[in-house]
């Protein structure tokens, strides 16, 4: 008798409808208190305010394939300044004829960072085909070879220059960057004294002093007749910059392992490279494998700042497309669709890297 | 068998010696390219005919800069218009800092807010601004203003007082009378004031235990001395509105939308970085010190001013100091948009005087002075904090 009386209860008991469901949430999350209610109301009323007419700007009212002057006269948002001048922004003074070159290249970059996304490929050939494919990309921007028309360094420009200031920079960087982590945790004072010397140095001017520097003084630096372009300059900036930084993260991974392990090497019979290469560097650069990204993520940002040594990247023929008079007055559709762009790169680097802590984080 | 101590190793099975040896070895190599890029450069200054030394800094700078704290003209030296830049950078950095780690606290706090519309409104604002580089804000909040506000004709005036156009945003500042000066004078003494009663307020505190309400009182000498000068003398309430002449404005206070531009780029993208610091701080605070502090007794303030927040800081400090002087050298940027700062006018001063070196080696000597007196107030501030470690 009693066993069916409770069997009854549980079965006809349901939780109060306003701690289930959608109004349970919004009780939880939003509604939950005074202050808590205020805050959602307040936030509800400004979103009211500032999204639709951005909305009804950025889509309803806006222009998608017209000419500057009947840009003007719309009271949205004029992207045509975009899709008239995206192969100006994307590419920039490459010739024309030849873009499908750059577009290649960056395809070829593009796919090999997403098939190396996945840590189940990481293995030897992988490092293989970005030799490779770094080797191709190199070959159909420059060309003079096969039947590839020669095209300067000079007429480089846009989204490829972008990456390939970024992705070049930080594979000469990482290496570089090692080296000067190891040097500062070596016993040989000279040695720890130089790496510290130089890490803290470029560690505490900003970027654009070094990029004033490579094309002020580096020049001077050179024996007679012998040049360098700008676009060299600026990467080899942009590489002592960012060694610096890849220098700091590398010496957190360092500093994190254990005294054991550097012992049982030692009891081994091994040498200070071996010890380095077979035990250290595969555990202490395995760890700071998040920060890293971090610090690519800040490479690619900061290869925008070569705009100020006028080179052609992203920003530089973004602004070329906003001075032309028929598209004056239009800056901030330019600068919104290159912002998504940097914003594209960076987010995913950052989603790759919380994916990458998650699984570092579980197992040892 | 042999006797492996009395053996004589080779020295380049020596460690010890191997490693001098290696020492010697680098410091020859650096010693040489040191060398061989200083004669590079000697040989193509002497042919290019450019002075050396920083004897141009006494000469005739003939460039105007825009902005000025101190009088400068063109007739003034270089070395007054690098003075004036280097106030500029520490102005826009000095404003740019408290803005930022008021703002960057807020959106750090609210992305911790149960309000799940709060805490995602914060989530999108960190990663939108971490995102997209900085010189892309700059130019971005720059072309909103010459391109999106009116003329000063048209100027927008949201409320009185306060004018927005594309020659900047203007203000009304209180007039200049004699009594400001003793204002200032009874706002210090205010703060020594709150600051000696603070101090006694602990000591009485250590010695029996109770508490004064230190933080009311306090503001209220600092609020209330000011206030109490501005009414003996005789409440002056005159205002200097700025007024419309011809094309411009003039009186009030104004900042150029350079600086404006600067000031809102620099503080968004730094603000988003301090947010996940705050967080960050905060999260590592464990939730047992709060629960373990209300069974003690603590009121809710009481909880977060002595048990939460001494914690919390420890952790925020250091990435905070280091996001701080991340600001300071972002706003060498500034060249970019056109406001005068360090690097812009060591730019120009480049550009007219040849001297590149020199100039260069000044906008780096500055900012390693700068990191170089952060890194030593950090390592005071980690001393300090070791030291209330147990």
């Amino acid at each position: 008798m009693e066993n069916t009386i409770q069997d009854t209860q549980t079965s006809e008991i349901k939780p109060p409808i306003i701690d289930v469901g959608v109004i349970g949430w919004m009780k939880a999350n939003l509604f939950d208190g005074v202050f808590n209610s205020i805050l959602t109301i307040i936030t509800l009323i400004l979103l009211y305010k500032t999204v639709p007419p951005l909305i009804s700007w950025a889509f309803i009212d806006s222009t998608w394939l017209s000419t500057g002057p009947e840009c003007k006269e719309a009271t949205g948002a004029c992207w045509s300044v975009i899709t008239t001048n995206y192969r100006l922004i994307l590419f920039g003074l490459y010739p024309y004829e030849l873009q499908w070159r750059p577009l290649i290249a960056v395809i070829i970059l593009i796919g090999l960072l997403f098939y190396s996304k996945d840590r189940k490929h990481w293995s030897k050939y992988l490092g293989y085909a970005w030799i490779i494919g770094l080797f191709v990309m190199g070959i159909l921007m420059r060309g003079g070879v096969l039947w590839l028309k020669s095209v300067e360094t000079s007429e480089w420009g846009g989204l490829p220059l972008t990456l390939l200031l970024s992705i070049f920079g930080l594979t000469v960087a990482y290496p570089l960057g090692v080296i000067l982590a190891l040097g500062r945790q070596s016993k040989m004072t000279f040695i720890k004294y130089l790496c510290v010397v130089y890490i803290e140095l470029i560690r505490g001017v900003p970027l654009i002093s070094l990029l004033f520097m490579s094309s002020f003084i580096f020049p001077l630096f050179l024996p007679e007749g012998v040049t360098l372009n700008n676009l060299l300059r600026a990467q080899v900036a942009i590489i002592l910059f960012t060694a610096a930084y890849v220098a700091e993260v590398v010496r957190g991974g360092l500093q994190g392992m254990s005294r054991g392990q550097y012992e049982a090497a030692e009891s081994m019979g091994l040498n200070y490279y071996l010890t380095m290469r077979l035990i250290i560097l595969p555990q202490a650069l395995r760890i700071v494998i998040p920060p890293t990204v971090s610090v690519l993520i800040s490479a690619f940002k900061d290869t925008s700042l070569v705009v100020i040594i006028s080179l052609w990247d992203l920003m530089k023929t973004t602004q070329t497309v906003i001075n032309d008079p028929q598209w004056m007055g239009f800056s901030r559709e330019a600068y919104i669709f290159i912002a998504l762009l940097y914003f594209l790169g960076c987010f995913s680097m950052s989603n790759f890297s919380r994916k990458l802590e998650k699984e570092l984080d579980t197992g040892y | 068998m042999k006797n492996s101590i009395s053996e004589k190793v080779p020295f380049w099975l020596d460690p010890k010696k191997r490693g001098i040896v290696f020492q010697i070895g680098t410091f020859c190599m650096v010693g040489l390219l040191a060398y061989y890029l200083i004669s590079n450069v000697l040989i193509n200054l002497e042919k290019q005919a450019v002075a050396t030394g920083f004897d141009f800094l006494q000469k005739e700078s003939s460039f105007e800069i825009g902005e000025t704290l101190i009088t400068y003209s063109a007739a003034s030296s270089y070395g007054k218009a690098l003075i004036v830049g280097a106030l500029n950078t520490l102005k826009v950095a000095f404003v740019g800092i408290i803005i930022t780690v008021l703002l960057g606290t807020t959106v750090g706090i609210a992305r911790l807010s149960t309000n799940w519309l709060v805490s995602k409104i914060a989530a999108i604002f960190i990663e939108v601004m971490q995102d997209i580089p900085i010189l892309l804000q700059l130019f971005f909040w720059y072309a909103i203003f010459y391109e999106s506000l009116p003329s000063p004709r048209q100027a927008l005036n949201p409320f009185a007082g306060l004018f927005l156009c594309n020659r900047g945003i203007l203000f009304a500042v209180p007039e200049s009378h004699p009594a400001h000066k003793y204002i200032f004078i009874a706002f210090v003494i205010g703060c020594v004031a709150a600051y000696l009663l603070y101090r006694w307020a602990r000591a009485r505190q250590e010695k029996t235990g109770q508490i004064f309400p230190t933080f009311s009182v306090g503001t209220g000498i600092i609020i209330g001395l000011p206030l109490i000068t501005w009414l003996i003398s005789g409440a002056p309430t005159e205002m200097d509105i700025p007024v419309l002449t011809g094309f411009n404005f003039e009186g009030g206070m104004s900042f150029s939308p350079e600086f404006i531009a600067l000031l809102i780029g620099l503080v968004l993208y730094t603000s988003a970085f301090v947010a996940e610091v705050v967080r960050a701080g905060i999260q590592s605070v464990s939730k047992g010190q709060t629960e373990a502090a209300m069974a003690v007794g603590l009121r809710p303030g009481q909880v977060l001013k002595l048990v939460i927040l001494p914690q919390a800081l420890r952790v925020i400090i250091p990435p905070l100091t280091s996001q701080m002087l991340n600001l300071t050298k972002n706003s060498s940027l500034a060249v970019a948009i056109g406001f005068p700062d360090f690097v812009s006018v060591a730019n120009t001063t480049i550009n007219q005087t040849g001297q590149s070196i020199e100039g260069v080696a000044l906008i780096m000597a500055l900012y390693l002075i700068f990191s170089l007196s952060t890194s030593v107030f950090m390592n005071w501030y980690n001393k300090k904090v070791a030291l209330v470690e147990r």
